[in-house]
């Protein structure tokens, strides 16, 4: 049945996610949270990580692209996106954001600039891929989550 | 878990833990929301600050336990920590992703009682009760060591108003002042009992109990009056430590104190009422304190370090909990629950000198038949000073009062009260919770036995109160109501320490300090016993705040054990 592929396909999916390194054990965290009263309660985490992140993203460029950038207030956007990353375990964000934190600390402003181009790619991968590990789950059956995922 | 209406909670803890979860993040709120209720625990989520702030004013007694990120925007997490420490007096948990040592040594210095790191795990949460359970344990210890410490109180001011008074006055030699201002005194204080309640409940810091002992023991060293952050930081000398903490922690430690005061108030008063106490707990208030002229930190510095080291000495006295000698008098006061009665007649005896407490147990004890008596019931109390040697000591004075005495009966015989009771007096004298309870519902048995024991106690403790009084003659001459209130936490430190010599001498000079104090006594002792029959409406409020309190103590008897543990014990 096509029930069973999609299944597959979504187990094959989650398990590239860790596998690739996207995501670590916060994510089973986060599964293992969901139950019969939150059946949706990963995708709702997700979908609010993006939408926070994405938020503390923009004001940290907004910060790096002033002339002379306010460090401080660099690091404490720094510190809150490190805090929503960790929050559904974005491993490959994380890993780019530590760079992004030694270039601020050096306040190696070019250092800076590079590392949250990268965060930001790592934040739109992620972000697509776990849409569509959603979409899977959401064509596998309504109590796996039929609201949508990612924005 | 402040709250006696929280007792069914209880049963379930923690199940049931009421948490506030305080991050701007959004995501990590829902987590730990998520994770919370799995715990079963009864979650609140807030992600700003200073709402969380105004959360908790308004509904204060609605949380057990605060969560709280570090980093946020409108209000550092540090800030909302020493807030809710102070106001709240709840156990605060702190979270980041930033493992620095720096951030969570400030996280711990601010008095978080745990610092968690992003991603947080549910195992992590599923123990937060620990610290809300922690804080009980450690509010029982407190109490008894209150409990202590209101003994003492009463011993050296049976009155707070009489101490204040002389306090006030006596400088100005109007100690006869009359009963109204008493009154008005009293009344003062009782409300300001009324706003310390909060308090009472004093946030604890996580200072160990060794950190804290320096820290008192600073703070004796200082002096109350003179006490300042840098001070105790410089006297300290703990590496690591900053001014901050110590400012924070002096904070939360004269809060105590007035907590204290305010108990020893309540007991003062409960003692008026039954007017024995009075004329010795008027000296003894002299001797160690005005504790709310002085500040409660002279008190809380007195009682908190006097209680420990008196405890020691203290037990001869327990052991005079059994005096048979003045059955009589006690009991005719007593069941006449009538404070006058037994005010004039015990105070007359007692009160030969009241202000010096400890003069006037010498003078009323001196009598060899209550030394004698003191010394079979030393064993008895032995049993007690065993779990509670320091505490003990602080009884003494209690057991010249008559809260103290009634303590001690129950103890003794009585089992039969909860297992909790009679440790606490046991160990905490002060305890005026229990006592008070006892003494209202079990009035005039107990006071009878109490009074008895009272007087033992006032034999065996005469020694001791020999040095105080001498001590008070030397350095304060004159003046009884300063001196007196630094001369409960010398005596102690030099008791401790012990120059022998010195306090000998002293002795001698208490014997004198005793006879005039009686003077004394006898022309002010009376308007104290009058007034307090008019305080008595004060201290049944009181009384029922302490029963509230020795209900939720009796759910924690098991907690006993750890009482010797707290900080402020």
């Amino acid at each position: 049945m096509e029930y069973a592929g999609l299944r597959r396909q979504a187990a094959y999916t989650r398990k590239a996610l860790f596998d690739q390194g996207y995501l670590d054990e916060q994510f089973y965290q986060l599964e293992d949270l969901q139950d019969d009263v939150t059946p949706n309660f990963v995708e709702e985490v997700v979908t609010l990580f993006f939408k926070d992140s994405s938020r503390l993203l923009s004001s940290i460029m907004q910060d790096l692209e002033k002339s002379s950038p306010d460090f401080q207030k660099l690091d404490a956007h720094m510190h809150q996106f490190k805090g929503s990353i960790s929050s559904i375990g974005a491993l490959k964000v994380k890993n780019e954001c530590t760079l992004l934190g030694e270039y601020c600390s050096n306040k190696n402003l070019d250092g800076c600039i590079k590392a949250i181009h990268k965060v930001k790619r790592e934040h739109a991968i992620l972000k697509q891929k776990l849409e569509a590990y959603f979409q899977l789950l959401r064509q596998i059956g309504p109590a796996e989550g039929a609201t949508r995922p990612v924005e | 878990m402040d709250n006696p209406s929280s007792s069914s909670r209880f049963e379930s803890f923690p199940m049931g833990l009421r948490v506030l979860v305080v991050d701007d993040d959004l995501t990590w709120l829902k987590i730990l929301e998520k994770m919370l209720r799995k715990c079963f625990y009864e979650v609140t989520t807030c992600c700003k600050a200073r709402a969380a702030l105004d959360l908790l004013r308004e509904k204060k007694d609605k949380f057990d336990i605060v969560i709280s990120d570090v980093n946020m925007p409108d209000m550092d997490g540090f800030k909302l920590l020493e807030h809710v420490g102070l106001e709240m007096d709840l156990p605060v948990i702190m979270m980041s992703v930033d493992g620095e040592t720096s951030r969570v040594m400030k996280g711990v210095q601010h008095g978080a009682c745990d610092y968690l790191l992003k991603p947080i795990r549910m195992k992590e949460l599923r123990n937060i009760w620990q610290h809300v359970y922690r804080k009980r344990v450690v509010e029982v210890k407190d109490m008894e060591i209150q409990d202590i410490n209101e003994e003492i109180y009463i011993l050296r001011s049976g009155f707070e108003h009489f101490d204040d008074r002389l306090f006030m006055t006596s400088i100005e030699m109007t100690s006869s002042s009359s009963s109204s201002s008493r009154k008005r005194d009293a009344r003062e204080f009782g409300d300001l009992e009324l706003c310390d309640p909060a308090a009472a409940k004093k946030a604890r810091v996580i200072w160990s109990v060794d950190l804290h002992q320096k820290f008192v023991n600073a703070v004796d060293q200082i002096g109350f009056h003179k006490v300042g952050p840098k001070k105790i930081l410089d006297l300290m000398n703990v590496p690591g430590l900053t001014r901050e903490n110590i400012a924070s922690h002096l904070q939360k430690y004269r809060m105590y104190l007035g907590r204290l005061q305010k108990q020893q108030e309540t007991r003062a008063l409960s003692s008026n009422i039954q007017s024995d106490l009075s004329p010795e707990d008027h000296s003894q208030s002299i001797d160690c304190q005005n504790p709310l002229q002085f500040t409660q930190n002279t008190e809380a510095n007195s009682c908190g370090n006097n209680p420990h080291k008196f405890l020691e000495k203290v037990m001869l006295q327990d052991a005079q909990k059994s005096d048979p000698k003045n059955p009589d008098f006690f009991l005719g006061k007593d069941s006449n629950g009538g404070v006058n009665a037994a005010d004039t007649t015990h105070p007359q005896k007692t009160n030969g000198g009241p202000r010096p407490a400890p003069l006037l147990h010498f003078k009323g004890m001196s009598p060899g038949a209550d030394h004698k008596q003191a010394h079979p019931t030393l064993s008895k109390q032995q049993l007690w000073h065993d779990s509670l040697p320091l505490r003990q000591f602080m009884r003494y004075p209690k057991h010249d009062h008559e809260p103290f005495s009634l303590l001690d009966d129950y103890s003794l015989p009585a089992p039969t009260h909860e297992p909790r009771v009679s440790p606490w007096h046991s160990q905490c004298p002060p305890s005026l919770v229990s006592i008070s309870s006892s003494n209202e519902k079990e009035e005039p048995d107990f006071v009878v036995k109490s009074r008895k024991v009272q007087n033992l106690n006032n034999t065996s403790s005469v020694s001791i109160q020999v040095e105080h009084g001498a001590v008070n003659s030397k350095e304060f001459g004159g003046i009884y109501e300063h001196n007196r209130s630094h001369d409960w936490i010398p005596p102690q430190t030099k008791l401790n320490t012990g120059t022998e010599p010195e306090l000998i001498a002293l002795s001698e000079d208490t014997n004198m300090y005793s006879v005039q104090g009686v003077d004394f006594n006898g022309s002010e002792m009376q308007p104290h016993n009058n007034e307090c029959a008019a305080s008595l409406t004060h201290l049944q409020s009181n009384w029922y705040d302490e029963l509230e309190y020795s209900c939720e103590y009796l759910y924690d008897s098991l907690d006993y054990p750890l009482l010797d543990e707290c900080l402020f014990a």
